[in-house]
């Protein structure tokens, strides 16, 4: 007997990354001003959806990091496996959403700008990596959840206030 | 090392008389305010990473009520003040004698500052408290407030901590109010997460040996 195959959601934490091939989803939830940074192949039905939280590894000093924290490795990394899964540079599309300011202080602390940062910092990576950014929702004051269907190419955003919208 | 490596049991116990001091004052503060009788639980001091930190607030996507503000001074760090939804309705009602629903436009201009303002009072006895048991001064931002998913807003909060590490330690202490029903869930909690610099100044203080 046939059975017609249900795709699983795929989870995505803070300062991770994971991958999804259709007919799975991929999802990340309570992103504020982290961005949530999806990578798609068209051709091969494949997304990676990351949850980054700081613009550039260089914040963090000599230590050992959490290289999906930042926008620099976590991107460097998923370049690298999407490649080894035959993935072509530029056959990758990206959507991104989240980057917002949750807070605001009269003080200004750089650290609270950090999301319009974070979004700045991804979109620079991927004009250097001539990957074109097809859609985004960045910015502004709210959080958002986030979901992929790489089977239709289809960010679906939910917020608080605004319901449920797709880009 | 890194320093949830270092810290011991000893270091927690310290935090969470520090969390229980600051509380106590808060508490009593809100119950001036409120005219009614709160309770406070004994803080809990968690080493804990970010995820658990987001189920902490009740869940990544929980729409929360929080006062944010940013902690100067030589023990920097952020604290919260976390309302869930009916808390924050309740007390926004107790305060301007209006019903209000936070995700809706009836949560305006007045409701808001009114949280905001509960916010700087609580925190302010919070902090006020714990200078004083640290001798370390502490100067606490206005805080800001925001209606949003708890994973969004917690991260806020990690900003600092996350440059250094992938995780926090935090002081959270629960408020409700005396002899109210469990089942209604409705309580604030206060989260204090002290910058990763912050730890040695606050042992030092308390005479509490820290090898940094």
């Amino acid at each position: 007997m046939t059975k017609i195959q249900e795709g699983q959601v795929v989870k995505v934490g803070m300062a991770d990354w994971k991958m999804a091939a259709a007919p799975d989803t991929v999802r990340t939830s309570g992103l504020g001003s982290c961005i949530g940074t999806v990578l798609y192949d068209e051709k091969q039905q494949l997304a990676v959806l990351a949850h980054i939280m700081l613009p550039d590894s260089g914040m963090a000093g000599n230590k050992e990091i959490n290289r999906a924290k930042f926008a620099d490795t976590a991107l460097a990394d998923i370049f690298s496996v999407l490649q080894r899964k035959g993935c072509r540079m530029g056959q990758l599309k990206a959507k991104l959403a989240g980057g917002a300011q949750m807070f605001s202080f009269s003080s200004g602390s750089e650290m609270m700008r950090v999301g319009p940062r974070n979004a700045e910092a991804v979109k620079q990576i991927l004009r250097n990596c001539n990957i074109p950014v097809t859609a985004e929702d960045t910015g502004g004051n709210k959080g958002r959840t986030i979901e992929f269907d790489p089977q239709t190419n289809k960010l679906s955003i939910r917020t608080v206030n605004q319901g449920e919208s797709y880009i | 090392m890194s320093l949830t490596d270092e810290i011991k049991p000893m270091h927690l116990d310290v935090l969470r008389e520090a969390g229980n001091i600051g509380a106590g004052n808060a508490a009593t503060a809100l119950s001036q305010l409120l005219n009614k009788k709160i309770d406070l639980n004994v803080p809990s001091v968690r080493i804990v990473d970010f995820q658990e930190m987001q189920n902490m607030a009740g869940g990544e996507e929980k729409v929360v009520a929080a006062a944010f503000l940013r902690v100067t001074g030589e023990a920097p760090g952020s604290m919260f003040l976390i309302l869930q939804k009916e808390e924050a309705e309740e007390l926004a009602f107790s305060l301007t004698g209006k019903e209000v629903n936070i995700i809706d436009d009836s949560f305006d201009e007045l409701a808001a500052s009114a949280l905001r303002e509960l916010g700087n009072i609580l925190a302010g006895a919070y902090l006020s408290a714990l200078a004083d048991f640290t001798s370390i001064s502490m100067q606490p931002s206005v805080p800001s407030l925001a209606v949003d998913m708890a994973g969004a807003i917690i991260s806020a909060g990690l900003l600092e901590i996350s440059q250094a590490g992938d995780y926090a330690i935090v002081i959270d202490t629960v408020m409700e109010e005396a002899g109210k029903e469990e089942a209604a869930n409705a309580n604030g909690q206060f989260f204090l997460l002290p910058d990763p610099e912050a730890f040695y100044k606050i042992f030092q203080s308390l005479g509490v040996e820290w090898n940094d």
